[in-house]
Order: structure tokens, then C-alpha cells, then sequence
């Protein structure tokens, strides 16, 4: 245990995903002995994002404003819906150009070992998109791993009766993989070849 | 196939060994604790990732090292190909076959095919239900490696589910919330029992996917296996045993009937009756927060005649019969891959009547190359000794006995 303003330190970068206790103390550590000007340029950073950016009212991916950009592009299909687990996944999907619809972020993947379940994710946002009527398609990408594929079943089953297209992303897609790095050919690929899900 | 050459470091009790080996038979002779099912160990390791003693990876590694290297020298058609893992506990192995580091270890498997046959696997007959479903799946992957990636991803399915089956219990369950009185504000949990159902039948089409495949592969690979166990029991005892296993299903009924009686349904009927009963047990399921369908609750029963062997065969019976299971994966390898599999006998001498000892000998007097381990010299029958080389294995030290003959020819560098 260190004295009070250190350990606040290490206990928040603790808590920070993927930083393990090790990890937090060589961060602190860095961050004591690093220039003002950089940990201001840092503070900035941080509060920066808190304050300018959200989540789109409409698809849950990271927005500037209300909407973000693609959800306000007009020239956008939006009659295409594209469901994504994270918005990791969209810059992946839009390095491709193989997509002109708009996106849907779940945040997340149904994993009951992990306390998560489809009320934890945006289902019941996807839901309320689909009944204006304006959709005709939904394009489900979550990973193509176990989490994925349970999630991918959820929502073609719930989707079933909802009048639109559903299709899954082909298969071709490394399994037990993550969507992020899929290189962009296979993932263009992927697209092309989606099929439709009769579940 | 065979191993030409093992080398060793830090793994159980040696600091460092080279041990030449040669087609044929090898017997290592040593005292109680000398380090000689150490040895086999490593074979049994380079094959299947796994110790057959141990679950984890710690006490393969010597005391006070903090990792081990296995190395083994593999001759199949003529061809030579070199296994290295390294195995650091805590940590994920690495490995090397030829020159090259493999992405994932499993990559390794299916270099090398051994068949081990230990004290442990008197288990086999004697243990619970989870020993002889190892056996079938360890086999599975034997046969063909990519049904470790099936078995896994069934493994990631059930814990899915038990963990599903566990936190919904809650919403779940019937009469948590007093039916009789509905109270306003009770709606959302109308929702979130619904929402739980529909993920279950989501993670009920997931299990039945996956586990229709993996029990397809089991029921088959017994349907193969049945002959060769039958006559290799035989071979042993000089009996006519009628040594037989069936598959216990924990599907319902009449499906569990089925496959008690050999059938082999197709893949698609095997989804759909763990489907039906799944949906047989969900009010159990619910209740006792496990999954109590699929081939994670399956069993095999063993026969010797009309008796079953587990509570009824003699203890020199239920060592035949564990043996008479390693033998009849043996041929199913050796007849599928066109190739003999590497055989290991660990103790198995020691345990069996003079005649079962001969007449095993017999039998695996022909295999290309066979291991065997025993205490006592005396107790393996002495043409078996006499047709191949004896090592005397020592605290970790290992010396071949007969001199006139080394114990193995260099065959020079790798190739
Ligand atoms: N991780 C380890 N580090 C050091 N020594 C070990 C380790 N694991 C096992 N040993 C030692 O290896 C010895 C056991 O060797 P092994 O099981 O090969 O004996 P064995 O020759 O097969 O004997 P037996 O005839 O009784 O079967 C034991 O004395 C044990 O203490
Ligand atoms: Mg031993
Ligand atoms: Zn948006």
C-alpha cells in the first residue's frame, strides 16, 4: 500500500479494463516521474472525451453529437441495419466500403458467465428502430465466436416475425475470432456472401 | 510410427536426459520411484498435451525449475519430424514441430499417436461415468485432432448454460412471486423471465449443435471399437468373455434405448432428440441449476458376459478389460492411420496371471514399437525381453543393459 494520492491512483487505473494491479502500479509509477505538460495533455484528453463525446441516441455507436455521423448521413442507406457488438466493430466494417447501411451497437455479447444477458445490451433499442417500418434489412456481425453466434440466435429468433431480412455475416471468418481483426478482404468477403437466417 | 530419440529437461524428476530409442520392444526395468512412468510420461505428453496421472501441468515440472522441455524425435514413413514443448505452468505451452513454432500447441497433435495403457486406467472399469466418457473423446481426438476444437466449444457451451440455468434461477423459478398476489411494478419481471427463457432456448439449440456432433463421434467410434475390444479381451484371457459397451445416453427414453442397442442415428436426429429432451427437462433443470442432458451426463457400460464389469469382475478381469480397452484403441488407430500408433505399457505386467503375460507378449509382439515399464524384470515374460532392448532406469539415470546389442542406432542429424 502506498500513501493516499498514489494508490487513489493505482486503484483507478485498476479498474481500468485489461490492467492488472502490476500493470496499474507501473502506470502510476510512470505517470509520477513523467512532465506536467504530458499529464495535462492527458487530463485534457480524458476530460475532453467525457465532455464532447456520447453514444448516438439512435445506433449506440461513439457520436459527437445526437446522432453521429453515419446515422446523419442522409446519403446512407437506411433501410440497411448492420448489427455490431462493439464500435470497434463499425471502423472495422467501414474500412471494408463493402457497407453504405447504418449500424446498430449492442455493447456486447450475451454471456451468462459474465452476468450478461440481452437486457444488458441495446436489444429492446434495436427493436423500437424496426417498428417505424423504414427497415427492410438487419445484418447481424457480432464476433464469430460462441458469444457471438448465441447472440446472432437470439436476434434472428426475436427478428423472425418482424418483417425484415435477416442475415448473418458468411461464414469464411476465422471462428472464435473477433471481429476487430478480421483483415478487411475476408471481412469484405464476409459481406458479400451473407446469407440469409431462416431460424 | 515410432520415437527414435526423447530428450528431457526438467520434466518430473530428471534435470536433463537423452534416451535413444528403437522400433521393437523396449523394456525399462527400475525400482519402486526411479522415474520410469516419468519417462512414458513425456511420450503420452508429446502426443496428447496431457499427462494421464495429472491435470495440470505444475508437478510435470521439476521441483524447483520453473519449466520443462519435452523433446521427441518422430519416424513416420521414413520421414522424420521433431516434436518440442515446452511447458511452463501457468502460462501457455509453447511448442515447435520441425523448425518452426506452431501458432497453438494443438497444432503438435496427431505427429505422434501413442496408447498408454496405466494403472490409472483400472478407472476405466472401476470409476465414475466422467473416466470412460475421457476415454472416448481423448480417442476421438486421437483418431482425428480437430474434435478437440468440438469438444471445447462444448465444454464453453455448458458453462454457459449451467451459468445461465444458475443466475436466472431467480426470475425462473415458480413460486418465488406469489401468484396469487400480482402486484403492480411485477411486470418487468414478467419480461426478464421471458427474456431468460428465450436465452435458454438460445444456448438449448447451441448445446444441441455441438453436442449432437460430439456424441454422433462417440457413438460411432464405439460402434468400431466394440470388435476389437470383444476379441482383445479374449486374445488375453483365452476366454470367450463376450466383452462388450454400450452407450448410456441421458436422452429420453426411447432415444437412450437406440443407442444402448448400437444404433447410430444421423446427426440431425440426435440434434432434435436433445432438443425434445431438453424441453423434457427444463422444469429440472431450472430447479436444480445444472444441465442434465447432453453427452457431458453419458456413460458406458461395460459387460463381461451378462454381468456388468464394474461392481462384478474380479480385479484381474477389470485390469483385462482396462487393457482390453487400450488394445482395441490400438487397432482402431493402427487400422485407421494405416500406421501403428506408439504403444506404452506402464505396470501392466505385474497385475495379470502367467498366461494373460504370454499371451499379451504375443500379441503386441508385432507392433512397431511397444514401451514397457515394469518393477520387477521377472515379471515380463522373457521372449518379450529377449526380442528387444532392456534399459535400466535408475534415480533419472538411464542405462541400456545389453551391451552386445546398443540400445539404439544413431540414425545421424535430424531430418
Ligand atoms: N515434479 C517433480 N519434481 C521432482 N521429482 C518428481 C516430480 N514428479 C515426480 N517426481 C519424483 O519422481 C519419482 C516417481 O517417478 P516414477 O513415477 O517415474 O516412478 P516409477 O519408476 O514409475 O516407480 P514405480 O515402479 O513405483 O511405478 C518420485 O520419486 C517422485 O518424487
Ligand atoms: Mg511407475
Ligand atoms: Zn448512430
Amino acid at each position: 500500500m502506498y500513501e493516499g494520492a498514489v494508490q487513489d491512483l493505482i486503484d483507478e487505473l485498476g479498474r481500468l479494463p485489461g490492467v492488472g494491479p502490476k500493470s496499474a502500479q507501473r502506470i502510476a509509477f510512470h505517470l509520477l516521474q513523467a512532465d506536467a505538460e504530458d499529464v495535462t495533455r492527458l487530463v485534457t484528453a480524458l476530460t475532453e472525451v467525457k465532455a464532447k463525446v456520447r453514444f448516438c441516441d439512435q445506433c449506440g455507436n461513439v457520436a459527437q453529437a445526437e446522432r453521429c455521423r453515419i446515422c446523419a448521413d442522409s446519403r446512407r442507406d437506411h433501410t440497411s441495419i448492420c448489427v455490431v457488438e462493439e464500435p470497434k466493430d463499425v471502423v472495422a466494417i467501414e474500412r471494408t466500403r463493402e457497407f453504405r447501411g447504418t449500424y446498430h451497437v449492442l455493447g456486447g455479447a450475451i454471456s451468462p458467465i459474465d452476468g450478461v444477458g440481452p437486457d444488458d445490451l441495446r436489444v429492446r433499442e434495436l427493436m423500437q428502430r424496426l417498428a417505424s417500418g423504414e427497415v427492410q434489412e438487419v445484418i447481424i456481425a457480432t464476433d464469430p465466436n460462441l458469444e457471438g453466434e448465441a447472440t446472432a440466435t437470439y436476434l434472428s429468433r426475436l427478428l423472425r416475425d418482424v418483417g425484415v431480412t435477416v442475415t448473418r455475416l458468411a461464414s469464411g471468418l476465422p471462428v472464435g475470432g473477433d471481429l476487430e481483426y478480421a483483415d478487411e478482404v475476408t471481412l469484405g468477403r464476409a459481406f458479400e456472401g451473407r446469407r440469409r437466417v431462416d431460424a | 510410427m515410432h520415437v527414435r530419440h526423447l530428450t528431457l529437461k526438467d520434466f518430473r524428476s530428471y534435470p536433463g536426459a537423452e534416451v535413444p530409442l528403437s522400433p521393437g520392444v523396449t523394456t525399462l526395468i527400475g525400482l519402486n520411484g526411479q522415474g520410469k512412468t516419468n519417462l512414458v510420461e513425456a511420450i503420452g505428453y508429446l502426443a496428447t498435451l496431457g499427462s494421464h496421472r495429472v491435470s495440470t501441468d505444475q508437478p510435470l515440472v521439476r521441483f524447483g525449475a520453473s519449466q520443462a522441455i519435452v523433446r521427441g524425435a518422430v519416424v513416420r514413413g521414413g520421414h522424420e519430424t521433431m516434436i518440442e514443448l515446452e511447458i511452463t505452468p501457468g502460462r501457455a505451452n509453447r511448442a515447435r514441430l520441425g523448425r518452426a513454432p506452431v501458432s497453438r500447441p494443438r497444432d503438435v497433435l496427431g505427429t505422434l499417436r501413442t496408447v498408454l495403457f496405466a494403472p490409472e486406467d483400472l478407472a476405466l472399469v472401476k470409476g465414475d461415468p466422467s473416466e470412460r466418457r475421457r476415454f472416448l473423446d481423448d480417442l476421438l481426438v486421437q483418431r482425428q485432432p480437430r474434435w478437440a476444437g468440438v469438444r471445447a466449444d462444448y465444454d464453453k457451451i455448458l458453462k454457459q448454460r449451467n451459468a445461465l440455468l444458475k443466475s436466472a434461477a431467480p426470475v425462473l423459478r415458480p413460486g418465488r412471486r406469489g401468484s396469487n398476489r400480482p402486484r403492480p411494478g411485477d411486470a418487468p419481471l414478467d419480461e426478464a423471465r421471458e427474456s431468460a427463457l428465450h436465452t435458454l432456448d438460445v444456448w438449448n439449440e447451441h448445446l444441441a449443435t455441438v453436442g449432437s456432433q460430439l456424441l454422433y463421434a462417440r457413438l460411432r467410434l464405439l460402434r468400431d471399437l466394440r470388435p476389437d475390444l470383444g476379441e482383445s479381451y479374449d486374445a488375453v484371457s483365452a476366454t470367450d468373455a463376450r466383452a462388450t459397451a454400450r452407450y448410456k445416453s441421458s436422452l429420453h427414453e426411447e432415444a437412450a434405448e437406440r443407442l444402448a442397442a448400437g444404433d447410430v442415428p444421423e446427426i440431425a436426429e440426435l440434434r432434435q432428440a436433445l432438443l425434445d429432451s431438453l424441453a423434457a427437462v427444463r422444469g429440472s433443470e431450472i430447479e436444480r441449476g445444472v444441465s442434465l442432458v447432453g453427452p457431458h451426463r453419458d456413460d458406458v457400460v461395460l459387460t463381461l458376459g451378462d454381468l456388468p464389469a464394474k461392481g462384478y469382475a474380479s480385479h484381474g478381469e477389470s485390469w483385462s478389460f482396462a487393457l482390453g480397452l487400450k488394445l482395441a484403441a490400438y487397432r482402431l488407430l493402427a487400422r485407421d492411420l494405416g500406421d501403428d500408433p506408439v504403444l506404452v505399457l506402464d505396470d501392466v505386467f505385474a497385475e495379470l496371471d502367467s498366461g494373460r503375460r504370454e499371451r499379451l507378449a504375443e500379441l503386441i509382439g508385432d507392433c512397431e514399437q511397444v514401451l514397457i515399464t515394469a518393477a520387477v524384470g521377472a515379471d515380463v515374460p522373457a521372449g518379450l525381453r529377449e526380442r528387444g532392448h532392456t534399459y535400466e532406469v535408475e534415480l533419472g539415470e538411464i542405462r541400456g543393459v545389453d551391451a552386445e546389442r546398443p540400445p539404439a542406432e544413431d540414425h545421424g542429424p535430424d531430418a
